[in-house]
């Protein structure tokens, strides 16, 4: 059938097969490259669980009443999510607008941009969230109880790393060359890595590191994960995932902004 | 909707900063023909062929691709065509049918109809026996075969080629004309942006020449030949002081001269008596082209 003959499909603002089709894209590319994401995605994490569990957990045995290892096996979910999600999001958008111009073929075809980075964003989400939980699992191994709240963390894995996907295909649409993502690996990423309540806990720092850790969308991950696996969910937790959505909500428009001024001219 | 025109763009302005790409553009691409846009690099044809994908938005002027007003209803339009690129963007590391397969997901064709709409781009691009073959695996003719493939899996009412054989060797350019003339005779309508004069005059029912953003002369190459150039043409050689006044005996006696490398051409000869000393040659669409878009490189 032509197109002439099939007819004009209805066509609005964030179609579902607009979204499909950039997803069918990513998955059907993902068959290609799975092994590689899925290695360094998890590897990494999984040996700061290990090294910092083990190093640091042979001088500190608990914080807050928890074994130290299973604090960290908690807080590196939140580093898995950043690994998986930022950081390909950041590369993977450059390269395919700059060296393989996929987005000038997909933008050719019914496609409007805010679809394309909303396919994205949410395709990095779905592997973060994946990921993301590998840690939380090697730790069980290790000592973790499982929990009925583990089954959130995909969740919340999901929610910050549509977050961390929209603020990486920000970056690369905003960034002229590869160079520019030195400065916000060093400048931006690490510190929020380090300020997460990861391998820490942030009440024993002074207070202007408290309320910058207050303010890291990776902190608010942090916690939330914690209190799931923990079952110490309260109102607060409410409130830190409330800022992930909105965190969210703020990237995915400026990402969109970024990206069209990029692709469209 | 306008019945009969698959694209109208009256007046189609669009600036970068302080060059205009395109400078007021009208053009006509009436249902089931080939339109063939050509000019020099830099006159405007790729810029014109992203503003009808709406990858770039006007500044000015009134566009329309299969009756819907861009850029506004540009994702309609795109849903009913086919864009062929001027450089290559397929997913290296896929294979030809999942290229293909993905295309049919981000056209929109339904499910049931997918295996037959892959099916029939793989004969297209004749590429049967390396459909499971990864891309970066395929040659340069190949990959030209599959990318035209790609933008016809859901049969679209217009396709818009961007320079459809640049870079390639001569084998592979008649090739694809041949793909492109199949295309044509199905009554797909097509508009085709090039710099090959060949490839305009052997595809194209019409020709728009383009030159600094503007449309300069249009109409079948054969009739914009003969307005141009005439029937026939004297090329004059000799060294560089000879071509100089041979230049200036034509221009008194109101002949159209063009320069052709080592030696100068004297158009429209036909018409008048004459006594330039040369080799008669049967005007043609380069002589029309040089002449119109102007012979010094930028």
């Amino acid at each position: 059938m032509s197109t002439a003959e099939r007819g004009v499909p209805r066509i609005g603002r964030l179609d579902r097969p607009a979204l499909t089709g950039v997803l069918v894209r990513e998955l059907i590319n993902y068959s290609s490259y799975w092994k590689a994401s899925t290695f360094s995605s998890t590897v990494e994490p999984t040996i700061y669980l290990l090294a910092f569990g083990f190093g640091f957990g042979s001088i500190v045995s608990t914080i807050g009443g928890l074994p130290y290892v299973q604090f960290v096996g908690t807080g590196t979910v939140a580093t898995a999510v950043l690994f998986s999600s930022a950081f390909p999001a950041m590369f993977g958008t450059f390269v395919k607008y700059k060296f393989q111009r996929t987005y000038d073929a997909i933008l050719a075809a019914p496609v409007d941009t805010e679809e394309l980075v909303t396919a994205e964003a949410i395709w990095i989400a779905t592997r973060a969230g994946v990921y993301g939980c590998v840690p939380m699992i090697v730790a069980i191994f290790f000592g973790l109880d499982p929990s009925w709240g583990m089954l959130l963390v995909p969740f919340i894995g999901w929610l910050a790393g549509y977050g961390w996907g929209c603020f990486g295909i920000m970056i690369a649409g905003f960034a002229s060359s590869f160079e520019n993502f030195n400065y916000v690996v060093s400048a931006v990423l690490t510190p929020l890595f380090l300020l997460a309540g990861t391998f820490f806990p942030l009440d024993a720092l002074p207070r202007w590191a408290q309320i910058l850790g207050e303010l890291n969308p990776l902190h608010q991950c942090v916690q939330l994960v914690r209190d799931a696996v923990f079952m110490n969910l309260s109102s607060t937790d409410l409130l830190r995932a409330a800022v992930l959505v909105g965190w969210g909500l703020l990237l995915w428009r400026i990402a969109i902004y970024a990206m069209e001024r990029k692709l469209i001219d | 909707m306008n019945g009969e025109l698959a694209i109208r763009l009256r007046g189609a302005v669009k600036r970068y900063g302080a060059i205009t790409a395109v400078d007021g553009l009208d053009l006509d691409v009436p249902v089931g023909t080939c339109v063939g846009l050509l000019g020099p690099n830099g006159a405007g044809k790729s810029t014109t062929m992203r503003l009808l994908t709406a990858q770039a938005i006007p500044d000015g002027g009134e566009l329309e691709v299969l009756g819907h007003r861009l850029p506004e209803d540009s994702k309609a339009a795109r849903a009913e065509c086919g864009v062929v690129p001027q450089l290559d963007n397929l997913d290296v590391t896929l294979t030809v049918e999942q290229n293909l397969l993905v295309f049919t997901h981000l056209y929109r064709i339904p499910r049931a109809e997918r295996r037959e709409a892959i099916e029939r781009a793989v004969q297209m691009a004749n590429l049967g026996p390396r459909r499971h073959d990864k891309v970066d695996k395929l040659s340069g003719g190949m990959r030209r075969r599959l990318l035209i493939a790609r933008a016809l899996v859901h049969r679209p009412r217009l396709v818009l080629l961007d320079e459809p054989t640049v870079g390639l060797d001569p084998q592979v350019r008649q090739e694809l004309w041949a793909l492109i003339d199949a295309l044509r005779s199905e009554g797909t309508t097509i508009l085709m942006s090039t710099h090959y004069i060949e490839e305009a005059q052997r595809l194209a029912d019409t020709v728009l020449i383009m030159s600094h953003g503007k449309g300069v002369a249009s109409g079948a190459p054969s009739e914009l030949v003969l307005e141009h150039a005439g029937h026939e043409v004297i090329e004059v050689y000799g060294p560089p002081a000879r071509l100089a006044e041979v230049q200036a005996e034509a221009a008194e006696a109101g002949l159209r001269t063009r320069r052709t490398g080592t030696s100068i051409s004297i158009l429209g000869v036909d018409r008048d008596g004459h006594s330039f000393e040369g080799e008669r040659r049967p005007a043609n669409l380069e002589d029309v082209f040089v002449l119109l878009t102007g012979e010094e490189i930028e």
